[in-house]
């Protein structure tokens, strides 16, 4: 049995250590928001957060994570400011398409914020470039999170 | 969204559909031609009378959207189309709302359950084919409720009209909710012919309008297929032979099994395909990797990537179906003075949904539920009352949000896999293919290539164009009586003979070439996509051939054309095309007319080195007739480009051995954020003709404005795609 700190809580899950978080929130504790879609940390469908980080949760063994913080897209305060002013803006700018990539897409935008108030087109790239969206939303990513930081200033 | 209840006879069908309703109106629902988008109108009498309304209890054809109105005031549309990232939910509503005098947010959505024969969701058709009936539905019951309403205050009808779910008798104020009303309603007949409103009294078309579904897939609860969690389900893995036609040749199950979690490994040797189940995807994944699968990889071995292209080059030469022609353009090509021939290559192409591969059955002896995304539900059943024999109103499918479909879903042979594999279990199995499989098993958007000559006047301007494509036929497998009786796939059709231009003579050659060992299908816009790059680079190498500048060359070709000359002169000027630009850059132009849209688009790029591209801005112009929800069609654009820029700069599937060679984003690479343009402007000409498409439209731009743009800042032409190809070397020592 592992203990896993997930959204607040305390989560004890029977599997082998070398299992992703991904597989654990999804076929384990049931838990979709967080999506499959690389299974090699190569497209941020998955992304969470770890201690405030964005992680990948496809290659994240939860035998790895210890007492770590695992916050997930439905776990999120719905009033914390940060993720209310993330998911108003791309709700403001229809950012969204098919929105399969879009969990990955705000907890790394989130956690983008939370270190960068006020992140520059660069910066955005930068952190975001790791998320991929195969609809084509980048323009939009960007300028949602540019109105998020204003929103918050 | 909510699951929706099974097909079975019509009135069967009506029961549980307006279950509990007091108002459930019907709508035949035209089905597009083909999954894709024909700028040609459907062949007389090939299509039922578009828009017609009807009673369900006297429907002689299964209808297959609805409206069901509540004696609650609850609003219900029911539609066949899936929602899949192109907005279509939005505009449906938008559509039906603004008829029937509700607002946006007191409707609900619920996809309709097969069995119209149309719920096919692909080709940019959607809003094409429910303008009209989607209003005349929402006509129709607006005035049933308003009839309804004024006999029951024993006023004139001309006295009340509709406002937010309510029906107002305008002299004296009062209000009656729609439910109130609903049961009288249904009772009367409904209009065959009801009165449209005036578009210039729309409230919400043509104004922009958020999308429906925002908010639950930023606060992750929108249910794509890989979310479905059916009670005691299991889940599945699978691993088909690499080699297409190969076979299984052995494998160690012991050691599958011994994997904790896993519970059953499954064989379907039709298909050779080994599925490995367990409690969650991760042991199934393990044991899918401890079965050390051994396949025989039979005749297609021998296929790589260089077998499909010589195949495709051998078909420039030989005999060919005439697909189209005007005047004896091979003979003014054999007498003229002045020619140039060009000859394009594309390579095969994955979809790469960011939803890979996935599916749920339920198979039990009385019945059939699945769970899945698709573009083509019908088939998706068709196939599970196949091989479960059970009957058809034993099946059902609950369409899922799609995680992404850009045409891969309109193939179900996922689902005909499932079903196969759940017969032989008890429990709901939900199959996710890994990244791996779903890219290497994708029915990849075919490669080809295609030939044009041109005889060209003192001006450098076209007296005769012959075009030969070289490569499958799509339609041929999909949809076999689509395939003309010469063996041509009007699909072709699109952005060749399609065209905002007119040639004073043309023709159209088609060799068919299937490419073996893969199966291929189709994409965002297969006609379109493939045919703009082609017909685009063409032009392009012909205005610098005149040295004329690419945007007056095509401006003198499109005299006669006024809404393509519209949308290219606003697109230069809002471009600042002849304005002059950084040193470094280029600009690249590329006009079209597919899907019944039109569009210029323009595109601005630097090539700080010649492997290496920076977007700088894209500017396009779109006239897609009215335009219903401004923004979408905006995002659509945006999304559209993006997809065929990552495409068109790096993707071909390769074959080594007959297996595919690119597994995962790491070896098949997709436009990333800082890849992607720093800047697209997309601007909407005004109009009042019936909607074009739009889904594909932004794709289909993507490779031909930017290899041209390319081509300005190297110097020489990009014939081959991927753009960032070293093929592309090669190609330019061929040119003089």
């Amino acid at each position: 049995m592992l203990s896993l700190n997930i959204n607040g809580q305390s989560h004890q899950v029977d599997v082998d250590p070398d299992t992703p978080l991904l597989w654990v929130l999804r076929d384990v504790l049931g838990m979709n928001a967080t999506k499959f879609g690389c299974g090699i940390a190569q497209c941020g469908a998955c992304t969470v957060h770890m201690d405030g980080r964005a992680v990948r949760a496809c290659n994240l063994p939860v035998g790895l994570i210890g007492e770590r913080r695992i916050s997930t897209l439905e776990g999120l305060n719905p009033a914390d400011p940060v993720t209310k002013a993330v998911q108003d803006a791309w709700v403001a700018l229809d950012v969204v398409q098919c929105g399969y990539c879009q969990p990955g897409q705000i907890m790394a935008a989130i956690a983008l914020l939370r270190a960068v108030p006020h992140p520059t087109d660069e910066q955005i790239d930068s952190a975001m470039s790791a998320n991929l969206c195969r609809c084509g939303t980048y323009v939009r990513i960007r300028a949602a999170i540019h109105h998020a930081a204003g929103a918050l200033a | 969204m909510t699951t929706p209840a099974p097909r079975s006879t019509l009135a069967s069908r009506r029961q549980i559909l307006g279950g509990g309703s007091a108002l459930l109106l019907a709508t035949f629902w035209p089905a597009p031609r083909q999954g894709r988008a024909q700028g040609t109108p459907p062949p007389a009498g090939a299509a039922p009378e578009q828009g017609m309304l009807v009673d369900n209890a006297q429907a002689a054809f299964a209808p297959n959207a609805y409206i069901r109105i509540a004696t609650d005031n609850r609003i219900t549309l029911i539609l066949p189309n899936v929602e899949m990232g192109q907005g279509i939910y939005t505009s449906s509503v938008m559509l039906i709302a603004e008829e029937l005098g509700i607002d946006m947010a007191q409707v609900d959505i619920e996809a309709a359950p097969p069995g119209g024969g149309a719920e096919i969701t692909g080709g940019s058709t959607s809003v094409m084919t429910e303008w009209l009936p989607l209003r005349q539905a929402g006509a129709a019951a607006r005035s049933m409720l308003v009839q309804a309403a004024a006999t029951r205050w024993q006023v004139a009808v001309a006295e009340c009209t509709t406002r937010s779910g309510t029906i107002v008798h305008i002299p004296t104020g009062r209000t009656l909710p729609f439910g109130t009303v609903a049961a009288q309603a249904a009772t009367l007949l409904v209009p065959q012919k009801p009165t449209l409103k005036d578009p210039a009294t729309y409230t919400l078309l043509g104004r922009p309008q958020h999308r429906i579904d925002s908010a639950i897939k930023v606060e992750g609860r929108a249910i794509f297929g890989m979310d479905v969690q059916v009670p005691g389900q299991k889940i599945g893995t699978v691993a088909a032979c690499p080699v297409g036609g190969g076979t299984l040749a052995g494998m160690n199950k012991t050691a599958a099994l011994a994997i904790r979690g896993v519970q059953a490994v499954l064989v379907n040797t039709a298909n050779n395909t080994v599925c490995v189940v367990a409690d969650h995807y991760w042991a199934a994944r393990k044991g899918l990797r401890a079965l050390r699968l051994q396949w025989h990889d039979g005749l297609n071995a021998h296929v790589t990537t260089q077998t499909i292209y010589d195949q495709l080059h051998d078909g420039l030469n030989g005999p060919a179906i005439v697909a189209n022609t005007k005047g004896d353009a091979p003979a003014i090509i054999a007498h003229a003075a002045t020619t140039h021939t060009a000859t394009y290559q594309q390579p095969l192409l994955a979809h790469a949904t960011m939803e890979p591969i996935n599916c749920t059955a339920h198979v039990r002896p009385d019945g059939c539920d699945i769970w899945t995304g698709t573009q083509i539900a019908d088939r998706a059943c068709d196939t599970a009352v196949e091989l479960t024999g059970l009957p058809k109103d034993k099946v059902r499918v609950h369409c899922q949000y799609i995680g992404g479909g850009f045409g891969r879903r309109l193939e179900h042979e996922y689902v005909t896999q499932c079903v196969e594999f759940a017969r032989q279990v008890p429990y709901p199995l939900k199959i996710i293919w890994s990244r791996e499989e779903d890219l290497t098993h994708d029915r990849y958007r075919p490669a080809y290539v295609d030939q044009m000559t041109a005889a060209l006047d003192s001006r450098g301007f076209i007296t005769a164009l012959t075009h030969r494509i070289v490569g499958p036929a799509v339609v041929a497998r999909w949809d076999p009586p689509e395939l003309t009786k010469d063996g041509y796939d009007e699909d072709l059709s699109v952005a060749t003979v399609i065209t905002p231009y007119t040639y004073p003579a043309y023709r159209l050659e088609f060799a068919r070439r299937e490419a073996p060992g893969i199966v291929t299908a189709w994409w965002r816009g297969v006609g379109g996509t493939r045919g703009l790059f082609v017909v685009e680079g063409f032009i392009d190498e012909l205005a610098h051939r005149a040295g004329a500048d690419p945007v007056a060359y095509r401006r003198a070709m499109l005299a006669r054309n006024p809404r393509a000359l519209a949308v290219l002169d606003k697109a230069a000027q809002a471009a600042g095309w002849n304005t002059p630009l950084p040193p470094g850059r280029a600009r690249g132009v590329a006009v079209q007319f597919a899907f019944g849209s039109y569009m210029a688009s323009i595109a601005e790029v630097e090539m700080p080195e010649p492997d290496n591209v920076i977007i700088h801005r894209v500017t396009a112009v779109v006239d897609c007739g009215r335009v219903l929800n401004p923004d979408q069609v905006i995002s659509q654009i945006e999304g559209g480009l993006i997809f065929g820029f990552s495409a068109a700069l790096y993707n071909e599937i390769t074959l080594e051995g007959g297996r595919v060679q690119q597994s995962n984003f790491n070896t098949w690479r997709v436009m990333r954020m800082n890849e992607a343009p720093c800047k697209i402007d997309v601007l909407l000409m005004p109009s009042t003709e019936d909607p074009g498409g739009i889904g594909e439209v932004g794709t289909a731009a993507a490779a031909p404005v930017l290899a041209n743009a390319m081509a300005a800042a190297q110097g020489r032409r990009y014939r081959t795609l991927p753009l960032l190809s070293p093929r592309n070397g090669a190609d330019h020592k061929e040119q003089g």
